[in-house]
């Protein structure tokens, strides 16, 4: 009898861990995770193929609640612990789970370079503009003059964009969704087949510290009005009655009308997923300057991946020079014998 | 410098010696290095013990001329076995008045001092920060105490080199090889090794055949001098040392670790990942292993310290060895992630070549003063295995004992190095499975790979938990830095889980104690006095402790390689001794652990001053302690005044 070689198909239910979720209820890390489970059984993955690094903070929970090998790291160190992973072992399927205050506060700069090198992590920063494992402290994504107890008369620091920063660190693959967005599941999919360092922001309701900070995006009423959906080689066009548009003026963006003034569609600006000084330009759009916030797929170039480049040149060097001889090596140099 | 006897070679008579000091200086441009590892390859090339210490200036290029500029290279040739560089200089090669200045107070008392007059001038006495009008190659002070040979070099080299038709600058830059020329044939060494040498690198290499001719004529030439003029009466000799026969190679410990790294991968059959961040004086590793990746070595060079060490703990979690690199300052900075390999409880090797401290401290100087951080610098209670090479050739069989530990216990080892160790080089016997069956045994690596046996922090006889790697079916888990649950390792708060495991990883650590040799004394098991010392003040304080001996003392050395845990003997080793001496490159560090853990009164030599012990100084402090002339104090600080204490004018 032929042995049964087809490989058995995981559901997302086979992604969960069997520990207890100890997020507090109603937090939007729970419709991440779902959405999470649901695209590692759809792309195909293995459990004891992939690996969960993240660092400190509620989203750093993250790899407790999947069925996969997980590592929850010290505070904003994920990318470099899941750099040494993929370096070691560049088969395995490596996922980084961070906050904003996680990934762009501590561990900004190891962020940078692990989108700048391109190693081949699919990094998720859940932004919630607050520190909430510690309680709600202002965090590098809160806005300007956000009252919070380490803010008590308002923050008087600027917001980072961490899509604008992805893109200036030469990350290959740049993304935004929002924690309960029909769209979630496709942006992470996306991001899951991209072949180098991947980031997708996430806005995620913190319901305790920071409730509604994204309510703009995720209001049935209002969100269309608040967020465009952003779709290769198609104009920006948004709004419940798709009636509004983005064009160029004088090298900025501004929010036109279709048909007032004989505007037309063509008029508008296109999206072009290829195009980093367009993604740019698109990550610099905030609602609280009046615009639409993009949301979906602003870039994505393939390139040369680090751990696969740092293998070619083991590779190579065994290839130029021999698999190294530790007698040729310890007999390297100036060698003399003493009878 | 011990003197024998005289005959006569060539045109000039040839001073037997036991052993002599030469010291090259000059500014950091001036390629003093290279004349100092030349010197020293040629010298074990033709069967002369070495040791040497390098010493170099923070600045890449200070201001030239300026004495924070001299870079200089010490090296001990004898014909019997040495431990250290040596304490006096018999010769001093000062290419400048800032090298005159900043070195001539370590010239023995009638030692040589050979000058290049021709740096000698207004301007460079001034950048010299001596006085105006002021040259001390005119005091008469100096030309008292020492022997001052006034060479133009820099004149006699380019006329040396006038036919060349190269500019002035590159005839310059051969000025160094010319003054080795001279040096070589001051102690009657054969030009071939640096002729070959210099053949080699800029004839073959850099593919700069005229440079090489060059070099290999200002050689000559510097040898020539010696020979044809009447400035030097004598030459000397050194014979050939009865060492070990064996094939030997000249090592430096930062060498010595890259290789022992490599090493330790191969009889792992693991990937060796080292991950690290420029900072001296480790970064040498870094560059040797990166020149070895068909050994199938990864390097990374990470954005920042922490970087390094977490990805190198990324690389244990995934599977290989994960190995980060560093000195003082970036240990600091590596303490929380050293923490979570602790907790994690998976195997990292953490190499600290040490420096001068605290902060910034003395980039390029040694200092043993890491002892405590690497001990105790970590929130919590967090034990760590601590092992430290005693001399740059010991570095390669340190690198491979520690990643055995840390594979078979699945723990995280600090390996304290210092910049003395690192950048120092001395022979090294090129070891072979024969001569060395242990040091290549096989380093067993056991993976778990059963779903029905695996617990996350289930514990073998060792106390080792299971190494489950990424990849494997059915062993999928998490880990971090949270406190775990003994056995399921589940997420605990539970106190008496936390009190549980608090112990274990004391235990984990003590159990390494199993697995290490009893420390064996140096002289006699008992007597009046143990010297106790760890890392590199090993040489001084044998030969310190070897002179003493001679004298008639019941004196005797004992060296702590294993630092935590210590030999299981050591407590009843100090037990059988009167009293007991650390000397240290710190102000009483391991003296702090061993009166703590043993409630011994031992007493300290401490020097904090950049440099290694001088033999004369670890000797002067046992003399006063067996005379009774300690006093009630727990350490003494050898004195900074040198011999004849005078400043240097100006």
């Amino acid at each position: 009898m032929p042995a049964n070689t087809e490989l058995p198909v995981l559901t997302a239910k086979d992604f969960a861990s069997d520990q207890d979720i100890r997020w507090c209820p109603g937090c939007g890390d729970y419709a991440i995770l779902n959405q999470v489970r649901k695209v590692m059984a759809k792309l195909g993955r293995t459990r004891e193929g992939t690996v969960f690094v993240s660092g400190i903070g509620c989203s750093s929970r993250f790899p407790y609640y999947m069925n996969t090998y997980g590592f929850h790291s010290i505070h904003g160190r994920a990318p470099a612990v899941a750099t040494g992973v993929k370096i070691a072992n560049p088969a395995l399927d490596v996922w980084v789970v961070t906050g904003d205050g996680d990934g762009l506060s501590i561990g900004g700069n190891h962020l940078i370079h692990a989108l700048r090198r391109n190693v081949n992590l699919k990094i998720l920063l859940f932004n919630n503009r607050i520190y909430g494992l510690t309680k709600g402290q202002y965090s590098p994504t809160s806005e300007e003059g956000k009252k919070t107890k380490s803010s008590p008369m308002g923050s008087i620091e600027l917001p980072i964009s961490p899509l604008s920063l992805a893109i200036a660190a030469e990350a290959s693959f740049v993304a935004r969704s929002v924690d309960v967005d029909k769209d979630l599941p496709a942006v992470i999919e996306r991001a899951g087949m991209h072949n180098g360092s991947a980031f997708v922001e996430i806005y995620q309701d913190c319901n305790i510290f920071n409730h509604k900070a994204f309510e703009y995006t995720t209001d049935k009423d209002t969100k269309e009005d608040n967020i465009i959906r952003l779709e290769h080689g198609k104009p920006l066009i948004f709004g419940k009655n798709r009636d509004k548009g983005i064009r160029l003026h004088e090298h900025k963006p501004e929010i036109v009308k279709i048909g007032e003034g004989g505007i037309k569609e063509d008029d508008l600006l296109f999206h072009d997923e290829k195009d980093d000084s367009l993604a740019f330009l698109l990550s610099r759009m905030s609602h609280s300057d009046g615009f639409p916030e993009p949301m979906g797929v602003f870039y994505t170039a393939p390139d040369d991946c680090y751990e696969d480049l740092l293998a070619k040149q083991v590779a190579d060097a065994i290839k130029s020079r021999g698999e190294g001889d530790l007698e040729a090596l310890f007999n390297s140099g100036e060698t003399y014998e003493v009878a | 410098m011990t003197s024998g006897v005289t005959k006569t070679a060539g045109n000039k008579p040839v001073k037997e010696m036991g052993s002599a000091v030469v010291f090259f200086a000059g500014d950091s441009g001036d390629g003093m290095q290279l004349a100092g590892t030349q010197f020293t390859d040629t010298s074990a090339i033709i069967g002369n013990d070495v040791a040497t210490l390098p010493d170099f200036p923070a600045e890449i290029r200070a201001p030239a001329g300026t004495v924070a500029g001299v870079s200089g290279f010490q090296i001990n040739f004898a014909a019997s076995d040495i431990h250290t560089p040596g304490d006096r200089v018999n010769a001093l090669i000062a290419m400048n008045p800032a090298a005159f200045k900043a070195h001539i107070e370590d010239v023995e008392v009638g030692g040589i001092v050979v000058v290049n007059d021709s740096e000698f001038d207004k301007i460079n006495l001034r950048k010299a920060g001596y006085s105006e009008g002021y040259n001390p190659l005119d005091d008469e002070k100096y030309g008292q105490r020492f022997k001052i040979y006034r060479v133009p070099i820099t004149r006699l080299n380019a006329e040396s080199l006038a036919t060349t038709g190269m500019g002035a600058k590159d005839i310059e830059r051969c000025k160094n090889m010319w003054a080795l020329g001279l040096i070589y044939w001051l102690y009657d060494r054969p030009l071939d090794t640096t002729v070959g040498y210099l053949n080699d690198y800029f004839g073959k290499k850099k593919k700069l055949p005229a440079v090489a001719e060059a070099n290999v004529k200002a050689l000559q030439a510097g040898f020539h001098f010696g020979e044809t003029t009447e400035m030097f009466t004598a030459r000397f000799h050194i014979a050939r040392a009865t060492i070990t026969p064996g094939k030997y190679r000249k090592i430096t410990g930062n060498e010595g670790l890259a290789m022992g790294l490599v090493a330790a991968a191969k009889l792992a059959a693991k990937q060796l990942v080292y991950c690290s961040y420029p900072i001296t004086p480790a970064s040498d590793i870094l560059h040797s292993l990166a020149a070895m990746k068909n050994f199938g070595v990864k390097t990374m060079q990470a954005e920042d310290e922490i970087a390094a060490v977490c990805a190198a703990i990324g690389a244990s979690f995934a599977g290989q060895i994960g190995v980060t690199g560093t000195s003082g300052p970036g240990l600091a900075l590596k303490s929380e992630a050293i923490n979570l390999a602790i907790m994690t409880e998976l195997p990292l090797i953490v190499v600290n070549v040490q420096r001068g401290g605290p902060s910034t401290g003395l980039p390029t100087k040694t200092e043993q003063s890491d002892l405590l951080q690497a001990m105790y610098g970590r929130n919590g209670d967090s034990p760590i295995v601590i092992i430290a090479p005693q001399s740059p050739a010991d570095c390669v069989e340190v690198a491979i004992e520690a990643v055995r530990i840390a594979i078979r216990h699945m723990i995280p080892v600090i390996i304290l190095a210092d910049g003395y160790i690192g950048n120092g080089a001395e022979p090294w016997r090129i070891p072979n499975e024969t001569t060395h069956p242990d040091l290549f045994k096989p380093i067993e690596v056991k993976h778990a790979t059963d779903p029905a046996k695996y617990q996350v922090y289930g514990r073998d006889e060792n106390l080792a938990r299971p190494w489950a790697v990424p990849g494997t079916p059915g062993l999928m888990h998490r880990i971090g830095g949270l406190e775990k649950q003994d056995i399921t390792g589940n997420v605990s708060y539970d106190s008496a889980n936390h009190q549980r495991m608090t112990d274990l990883r004391r235990l984990r650590v003590e159990k390494v104690a199993d697995f290490i040799p009893a420390i064996e004394p140096h002289g006699d098991n008992s007597g009046d006095l143990l010297v106790l010392g760890w890392g590199g003040t090993y040489g001084s304080i044998v030969t310190a402790v070897e002179n003493a001996r001679q004298k008639g003392l019941r004196v005797s050395a004992a060296h702590l390689r294993y630092l935590n845990p210590m030999p299981k003997n050591l407590g009843e080793l100090l037990s059988r001794f009167k009293k007991v001496l650390i000397p240290e490159l710190n102000t009483g560090q391991l003296r702090l652990l061993i009166r703590g853990k043993f409630l011994v009164d031992a007493k300290g030599l401490n020097k904090v001053q950049g440099k290694p012990f001088l033999v004369e100084e670890i000797e002067h402090a046992i003399h006063k302690l067996l005379n009774n002339e300690w006093g009630d104090q727990d350490s003494i600080t050898p004195s900074t005044e040198t011999l004849g204490a005078e400043e240097a004018a100006g």
